[in-house]
């Protein structure tokens, strides 16, 4: 059927190894409200214990887009195909897809057992086998303890494994999570974003998260899917949306970077005061450059494909780690250099980095 | 954080005149119906139990609460029955006309009981509305006798007035209800009717609890519909009490049976209360 | 690119609630909307079909003395009751939200007990303390009668509007100097304007629509209801459609004003939610 060759299509554009086996397939999805328009054209393979991660700003139609897999909103446009069926055509309490919500919704009138076999006992499922199922589950996000509580006296992060609980318990073949940890306070959130991956290796099933933290994004996922005003900017995987941005807009969302807008001419690039040669096509160009790529030169003969500049240095930040040092380098340049540990303090210094770093980014449509 | 000048000139005023024109009252009331009256139509002030004696032995008192709270219990279940899948209906299926409608049905909340009570018996005589509408298209001969001067009439009037009253703590109580409640019920695989069953109607029953009692305690005070509609069949407790204290002129028996009253909605109200608190859960 | 048919929205269930909804809609205003057509029915308050329209009735209405005269009454009583309510019902509703004090809980529970009581209680209890002081009964004690029954309404108004108010403003008032009467001046009362003049709305058309307290402290004179009361008794006209019609389009004009007041402050779409939950001792 045309629906793998268009797998492999899609998931070559992306940028990936072919997916072991394509789970959802959404295809030229668009949402409309009225006039605005939220979400245009998206196409998107999900692969089979996959932990794909839509990562956008608020407005970015994320949410939009998770709503219509989960069937709490329908497609203007498009279709969404879970193996040989349609998916957007069933209501969302037949679908074998669970949510884990953002404010967690548990029922206050259950307990955490019960809203854990919630799904079971709508299923019919008998009584020995929701009772071990919901058992195993609990014990899986390390709730078993809480079992007889009501929501109300147990804490958010507690309240958010139960909600994780109560949609795997389910054996979902996909599980969307909308923003579950935002609502967190930072270390708790980093310990349950490792939970979070591990338990999804565990179980084995794909996971769609949504998130507009770049640095969730990539600790957990498999594969990154940049949304920006309803329409996708890159699918691939962290370290390559990381290494090779698409647009300046992917480039600046994820990680800092020093955009360099300048001109290629002849195999020369020049960007300000900046030259190095490449073998790009004559035109106006855009590049990305990771503030970690750049080095204090230290002043031995420059390498092949070096580029060297000086520059004052206006402002030094320093994060533990690392630091951030904000360079001018003249006729407007202004460089940020990461390096590690803490360098004391600097005046005039001559910066240096690899032409192969300078990523040629495309200009990402501004969409009024 | 605010000084006790301040705390005194906020407190004191409504207190005292409170406590003049309510808690005296009721401690007056509950003071009379120990007197008796004598045959002079005076009252003695004699501190005895006989007027809640008569309460107990004379059938009469008996059965006319007893048919008063059948009244009240009818009134109820219809109010209820009337009013909450319109409340659901408002919150859920509603849309950009929830205001609108909302709107609908509180004005009939605070427009005169006599011009309601008074369409009624307009419509339901034998030479009313609904008779000759029935003669007209030929339904019925004659007229249907039972339609007014009948319980029927007082259940049927009370159930008009008091339905908006059921229906805005259902309301309220149905609006309380997060959304996503409903979403993660669809998630987990239940139907709408199993989500109202399971989910919906549990979080709303303190809605339904409150709007009760409202109807309930306000139907059995009720003493101008029977008068109205109620004819000799439908007299309630609260007629007897205003008999009392006009032609039957007998103030202390008339104090006992209002402080009994007086009594038992503080207690139902008391009662409804704690069953509110027990299923709220949030 | 197909375009999907959105999730039914109607499906059975959701029919048989619409249809449900209207019959109810239906329940509530076909017995008001045949008293209004039947007022201009020339030929009385019963009988179907009607025929005839006139407008005699209203003429009739017009040159009735008596209902003017109550009408004059009611006018007078429901101002008087307004202000007591208020003048009683707001400082209530500030103690209540604000202070601490022995008995509050009993002092709550007094204020709101008149809404759920059943008038006969209100009314007969003050006939009994009238009766105690030598007080003749008369339009004031009618006037004591509603204040008094009314002042939980104002309270529960005040009381709702007192807790959308945002104390990080009276804090900030406070913080930037003004003490605590200036604060209360400046920055409380502007904020309440709403629900007090919301308040002032709703007594003002319950008083002039109250019958059941009214019936026990009654005196020469008969308010609107009464007077419409006393004539029932005679005897059904279709003169009390037509007042009854013009009370119904007043209490509608009053009752629609005043709930986009309410709503107008917070844009809240359960007015009215918060006197029947007062009244159930749960929202204060």
């Amino acid at each position: 059927m045309s629906s793998i060759t268009t797998a492999v299509n899609i998931s070559a554009k992306a940028g990936t190894q072919t997916a072991p086996s394509t789970l959802l397939s959404i295809r030229n999805v668009a949402k409309r409200f009225g006039k605005n328009v939220v979400l245009r054209d998206i196409s998107l393979e999900v692969a089979e214990g996959e932990f794909l991660t839509i990562l956008g700003e608020s407005g970015s139609g994320k949410t939009t887009l998770l709503r219509i897999i989960s069937g709490f909103e329908s497609a203007s446009a498009g279709e969404v195909w879970m193996g040989e069926e349609r998916l957007d055509r069933q209501p969302p309490y037949r679908r074998r897809v669970n949510t884990v919500f953002q404010h967690y919704a548990l029922f206050p009138h259950l307990t955490v057992e019960q809203n854990v076999a919630y799904g079971l006992r709508v299923a019919k499922r008998p009584d020995a086998e929701i009772a071990s199922r919901v058992e195993e589950a609990l014990e899986k996000v390390k709730m078993s303890a809480h079992a007889k509580s009501k929501p109300s006296k147990i804490s958010g992060g507690q309240q958010q494994r139960v909600a994780l609980a109560r949609a795997l318990v389910n054996r979902p073949r996909l599980l969307l999570l909308d923003e579950p940890l935002s609502a967190l306070d930072a270390n708790l959130r980093r310990q349950m974003q490792v939970e979070l991956k591990s338990l999804q290796r565990e179980v084995g099933i794909s996971f769609i998260f949504v998130t507009h933290d770049q640095e969730e994004a990539m600790v957990m996922s498999d594969r990154i899917a940049l949304l920006r005003s309803g329409e996708l900017e890159q699918v691939a995987t962290p370290r390559e949306i990381y290494g090779r941005p698409a647009t300046a807009y992917a480039a600046q969302f994820i990680g800092h970077t020093n955009l360099l807008r300048g001109e290629v001419r002849g195999g020369s690039v020049r960007c300000g005061p900046l030259v190095w040669s490449a073998a790009f096509r004559d035109g106006p160009a855009l590049f990305s450059l990771r503030p970690e790529n750049v080095r204090l030169s230290d002043g031995n003969a420059a390498m092949a494909g070096g580029v060297r500049i000086r520059g004052k240095v206006r402002h030094q930040a320093f994060h533990g780690a690392t630091e951030l040092i904000r360079v001018e380098c003249g006729d407007g340049l202004v460089l940020v250099v990461r390096t590690p540990g803490s360098s004391g303090a600097l005046d005039e210094v001559e910066l240096e980095f690899s032409s192969a770093d300078a990523i040629l980014v495309r200009e990402s449509l501004e969409r009024i | 954080m605010f000084s006790r000048a301040y705390k005194a000139a906020v407190t004191l005023p409504p207190l005292m005149w409170v406590t003049v024109f309510l808690l005296v009252p009721y401690l007056l009331m509950f003071c009379y119906s120990f007197w008796s009256v004598l045959a002079s139509q005076t009252i003695e002030h004699s501190w005895n139990l006989t007027n809640y004696g008569q309460l107990l032995r004379i059938d009469v008192y008996w059965q006319t609460l007893l048919r008063s709270m059948w009244i009240a219990a009818r009134v109820t279940i219809f109010s209820l029955l009337l009013g909450y899948p319109l409340a659901y209906f408002l919150s859920f299926h509603a849309g950009t006309r929830k205001d609108l409608l909302y709107q609908l049905v509180i004005i009939p909340l605070w427009v005169s009981y006599l011009v309601r009570a008074y369409a009624w018996k307009t419509i339901l005589g034998s030479d009313g509305v609904l008779n000759t509408l029935l003669q007209y298209v030929h339904l019925t001969k004659h007229p249907l006798e039972f339609l007014l001067y009948s319980p029927f009439a007082v259940v049927l009037t009370l159930t008009h007035i008091y339905t908006p009253f059921a229906f805005l703590p259902i309301y309220a109580a149905l609006e309380h209800i997060p959304r996503n409640l409903v979403e993660a019920s669809h998630d987990l695989g239940a139907t709408p009717g199993q989500t109202f069953w399971k989910v919906i109607f549990p979080l709303s029953i303190p809605g339904v609890v409150a709007g009760a009692t409202f109807a309930f305690v306000l139907s059995l005070g009720d003493f101008l519909a029977p008068l109205l509609l109620g004819g000799p069949s439908g007299i309630m407790i609260s007629n007897i009490v205003v008999s009392l204290f006009g032609a039957a002129y007998n103030w202390p028996l008339g104090a006992a049976i209002s402080f009994c009253m007086l009594l038992l909605v503080v207690s139902l109200l008391f009662f409804s209360e704690r069953l509110e608190k027990k299923w709220s859960f949030s | 690119m197909e375009l999907l048919v959105s999730d039914a929205k109607f499906d059975s269930g959701s029919r048989w609630l619409l249809i449900h909804a209207v019959a109810v809609f239906a329940f509530l205003y076909l017995p008001i909307a045949i008293l209004i057509l039947y007022s201009f029915n020339g030929e009385g308050v019963g009988g179907f079909p009607p025929h005839h329209l006139t407008l005699d009735w209203y003429r009739t209405l017009f040159a009735d003395a008596p209902i003017w005269d109550s009408v004059l009454n009611s006018l007078q009583v429901a101002f008087a009751a307004m202000v007591i309510s208020l003048t009683f019902g707001v400082p209530a509703a500030l103690a209540l939200e604000r202070a601490q004090f022995p008995g509050k809980a009993l002092f709550r529970r007094l204020v709101l007990l008149p809404l759920i009581l059943p008038g006969i209680i209100t009314g007969l209890s003050l006939l009994m303390l009238f009766n105690v002081m030598g007080t003749k009964l008369s339009l004031m004690t009618i006037v004591l009668g509603h204040g008094t029954a009314l002042i939980s309404v104002a309270t529960t108004e005040v009381f709702a509007g007192l807790q959308k108010l945002d104390r990080a403003q009276e804090e900030a008032s406070l913080d930037l100097g003004a003490n605590y009467w200036q604060t209360f001046w400046r920055i409380t009362v502007p904020n309440l304007k709403l629900p007090i003049i919301g308040a002032a709305l709703l007594i003002f058309t319950l008083s002039m629509d109250e019958i059941a307290v009214s019936f026990f402290l009654i005196g020469r004179d008969n308010t609107l209801p009464l007077e419409i009361w006393g004539r029932l008794r005679r005897g059904i006209t279709p003169e009390i459609n037509a007042v009854s019609t013009i009370i119904f389009v007043f209490s509608l004009v009053a009752i629609v004003f005043w709930y986009h007041l309410r709503v107008r402050g917070e844009g809240g779409a359960d007015a009215g939610a918060e006197i029947v939950a007062a009244a159930e001792g749960k929202a204060i």
